[in-house]
């Protein structure tokens, strides 16, 4: 057991940082430390174009599509330096952290050929094709669908339906949409894992605005879309797979780069608590050490799993991870809160404009509901962890 | 990096894991619990003498195995999971960890060598009648007149004290021309010293209330130690706390989950209904961030011991939180345990009751998480003076 870098990459977080630093206090200046996810978004996709070029968008992948092919720990000091910089986060992350890695590890030949580097580069976005509104936490559930078709422009398959929660889809060149794919069938079977083209006639893009005044998140309605009968990856049917491996892609390098972020939030609820005095009440103390520790505990948890990563089997660490990362950033937002007092309440400027603590109060109730809700995530604990008996269906 | 086990520390564990389950499950432990040791002599030694567990964390200097903090966490979880209430924690998780933070001398070594065969047992004096944390609780003072060293004063909630070879005894030094804090050991049987055994709320484990009055059979282990020396032998025993603690957690989650795995109501198991199915991952996310923590703050002790200098921060921080999250976590995990088991869990018979004193018990032990959060709200630099934002 172990928990140092070895001297050689100790020297690699020093190159990346001072990179990184060099960026963020330069060229990119304007960008550091944004919290919301839409804030500046021609600048931010600009900064992941350089990111890209300069190949330290997706360390891990292999040279040949744009990586660096790096250790495990090379991944994590990257990540962790990216998000110590006040680097913004990346608004490109569904394609290098969710579409990229499963194509590269569920993909045929030619879809790495054509997808994987573009994503690399910076030069093309994606967006996650899961939820429907019939469809959340059981995602089986999906009613999109597809069928194939022989037209002018070989076999194409022809997608409609509706998708809901669609982070970031307005500034998406592609989409992974789950959906049916077999006329009849029900749950998992029948689903295929389809990469789908956003920019055609067919796809149109309604932003749903949220809590924060942001929005992020969008419905994206599939009419008549179309894509190649090759852009299917896994076989037609067993897609389902597929949706469940990149789920599993979650619990990757990047969650130490998202507790970076949460250190930075920290940060300044701790600054915030000096200046306005909250800082000597003694139950904020409490609280502060309490975020504290369960900040630098999920720390070692991913370590933890990304030690694991390579036995590919999943520890308890795994399957609790956003348990616990969600119910804690939440608490972490009521914390802000408390500390910001009232004045915490009043916007900073028009169009619904919060102040960093408020907005990270409001955003953080999210965490307990995106990427499978606590109740879920309960769900998964208790039957794939503990072994109780699953959930009863009402349907089938 | 690699946060996990290696093969030689997953055969500690498995060893380990057998030894006591076979040894020391459910019934043995009621039996120890009425005896006069709460243990059972003859198997502490096939422990100290057959299985080398008292010796493997110390320095092969001392006759140790010179495994480090790692090791040491395996064998105290296991043993918590059985709940046992033998001396390894209190002789080598607590003495020892305040034994090597004082420089090598000859008593010093000859102590830690007979600890580390087995031969002899300590136990840790460092609090009084309130069982706070902290140097200011130290209750006992070392004296020095015409007639040589004497020590005076109280000592409680010494873990293990009714059965120890030996006292590891923190004092405030009063001696002339010195200044700080003495490590001395005091023979059980010394003049002047009284032994009370406390029975506790926590049948698992007793306690000791030392007296001292003119005790002068004192042998100096080290003298002029400053605070912090102190201090960060109590940190090393905060970790070796949390590891019994993480282990008794995980075993009391695992008796719960089969519990509701096979009582029936309303037709069903109960572990069908979320409500007791969603409690149940609560308390799992509680223990495997304390596995997380566990095992990361033992790497840190081992660090720290390899260069004290560069890692003593470190070490501050991370003790504190083990403490913190192992305390609350097992306190608020084996509280669930009672309640999902129903009446059942209330009862003297059932063992729930038994992991929830020891929850209550190893809470206070070395400082509560209200007061280690302090000392991390200070760490965190709450304090600090900053210019205003």
């Amino acid at each position: 057991m172990k928990i140092r870098f070895t001297p050689e990459q100790e020297a690699f977080r020093a190159g990346c940082a001072s990179w990184l630093q060099q960026q963020m206090e330069g060229p990119f200046a304007d960008i550091r430390g944004i919290m919301s996810q839409t804030f500046r978004a021609d600048r931010r996709l600009e900064w992941e174009r350089v990111l890209g070029q300069a190949r330290w968008s997706v360390i891990g992948w292999p040279e040949k599509y744009g990586g660096r092919d790096a250790s495990l720990a090379e991944q994590v000091i990257f990540a962790e330096e990216y998000a110590r910089s006040g680097a913004p986060g990346r608004v490109g992350h569904l394609g290098t952290e969710l579409a990229g890695p499963t194509i590269l590890h569920f993909g045929n030949d030619l879809q790495r050929e054509r997808f994987l580097r573009p994503i690399a580069k910076g030069e093309e976005f994606w967006c996650q094709g899961y939820s429907e509104p019939n469809a959340g936490s059981d995602l089986s559930n999906v009613r999109t669908r597809a069928r194939l078709e022989h037209g002018p422009n070989g076999p194409e398959w022809v997608i409609d339906g509706q998708k809901i929660w669609t982070s970031l889809a307005q500034f998406a060149d592609w989409c992974f949409v789950v959906c049916r794919t077999e006329e009849g069938t029900k749950g998992p079977a029948g689903i295929s894992y389809l990469l789908v083209p956003m920019k055609q006639k067919g796809v149109t893009v309604k932003p749903i605005r949220q809590i924060t005044g942001d929005a992020e998140f969008n419905e994206v309605f599939f009419d008549g879309a179309r894509t190649k009968a090759e852009y299917c990856v896994g076989n037609p049917g067993e897609g389902w797979k597929v949706a469940m491996g990149t789920l599993a892609f979650e619990r990757g390098v990047s969650t130490l780069a998202q507790q970076m972020t949460f250190r930075n939030e920290l940060e300044r609820i701790v600054e915030a608590a000096k200046s306005n005095g909250a800082a000597s009440d003694p139950l904020i103390r409490q609280r502060m050490a309490e975020a504290w520790v369960g900040l630098r505990i999920m720390r070692y948890s991913a370590l933890r799993m990304l030690s694991r990563a390579t036995t590919g089997s999943l520890g308890g660490e795994a399957l609790t991870y956003k348990l616990h990362w969600a119910s804690w950033r939440k608490k972490l937002g009521e914390l802000a809160m408390d500390v910001a007092g009232a004045p915490g309440e009043l916007c900073v400027g028009e169009g619904y404009e919060l102040a960093d603590l408020p907005y990270l109060y409001l955003f953080s109730r999210a965490d307990t509901i995106y990427g499978g809700t606590n109740q879920i995530q309960r769900n998964i604990v208790a039957e794939r962890a503990l072994g109780l008996p699953k959930e009863a269906r009402g349907d089938r | 990096m690699q946060f996990s086990f290696t093969d030689d520390q997953n055969m500690i564990r498995d060893t380990a894991r057998e030894f006591m389950s076979e040894r020391c499950g459910s019934q043995q432990l009621r039996h120890d619990l009425e005896s006069a040791e709460n243990f059972d002599p003859s198997l502490w030694q096939t422990i100290t003498r057959e299985l080398g567990w008292a010796g493997l964390s110390l320095p092969e200097a001392v006759g140790g195995s010179g495994l480090g903090m790692v090791e040491l966490a395996i064998i105290l979880e296991e043993q918590g999971r059985c709940l046992y209430g033998g001396p390894l924690l209190a002789s080598i998780g607590l003495a020892s960890a305040i034994l090597l933070e004082c420089p090598a001398a000859e008593a010093r070594d000859a102590l830690l060598a007979r600890l580390a065969s087995g031969e002899a047992t300590a136990a840790l004096a460092i609090t009084g009648d309130r069982g706070l944390a902290g140097l200011d609780a130290i209750g006992v003072t070392l004296y020095e007149d015409e007639g040589g060293l004497r020590l005076d004063g109280v000592a409680s909630f010494v873990l293990n004290g009714h059965v120890a070879d030996v006292f590891v005894v923190a004092a405030k030094d009063q001696r002339a021309g010195h200044s700080g804090y003495a490590v001395v050991a005091v023979d059980t049987t010394a003049g002047g010293l009284r032994v009370e055994k406390k029975l506790a709320m926590d049948t698992t484990r007793p306690y000791a209330r030392l007296t001292f009055e003119s005790v002068r059979d004192v042998v100096l282990l080290a003298a002029d130690v400053d605070g912090r020396t102190i201090e960060r032998g109590v940190q090393v025993a905060q970790v070796a706390v949390a590891a019994e603690q993480l282990g008794a957690m995980q075993a009391v989650l695992d008796l719960t989950t089969s519990y509701v795995s096979q009582r029936v109501q309303f037709g069903r198991v109960i572990g069908s209904f979320q409500a007791i199915k969603h409690r149940l991952a609560d308390m799992m996310v509680i223990c495997e961030a304390a596995r997380s923590a566990v095992y990361y703050a033992a790497c840190v002790v081992d660090e720290y011991r390899a260069d004290p200098v560069t890692h003593a921060q470190e070490l501050a921080e991370a003790a504190a939180l083990v403490k913190v999250h192992c305390s609350a976590g097992f306190h608020d995990v084996a509280g669930n345990a009672i309640q999902l088991h129903g009446g059942i869990g209330f009862t003297w018979e059932y063992d729930a009751q038994l992991f929830f004193k020891r929850a209550r018990a190893t809470y206070n032990l070395l400082g509560a998480p209200m007061v280690h959060r302090e000392h991390i709200a200070r760490l965190m630099g709450l304090d600090d003076d900053k210019e205003v934002a």
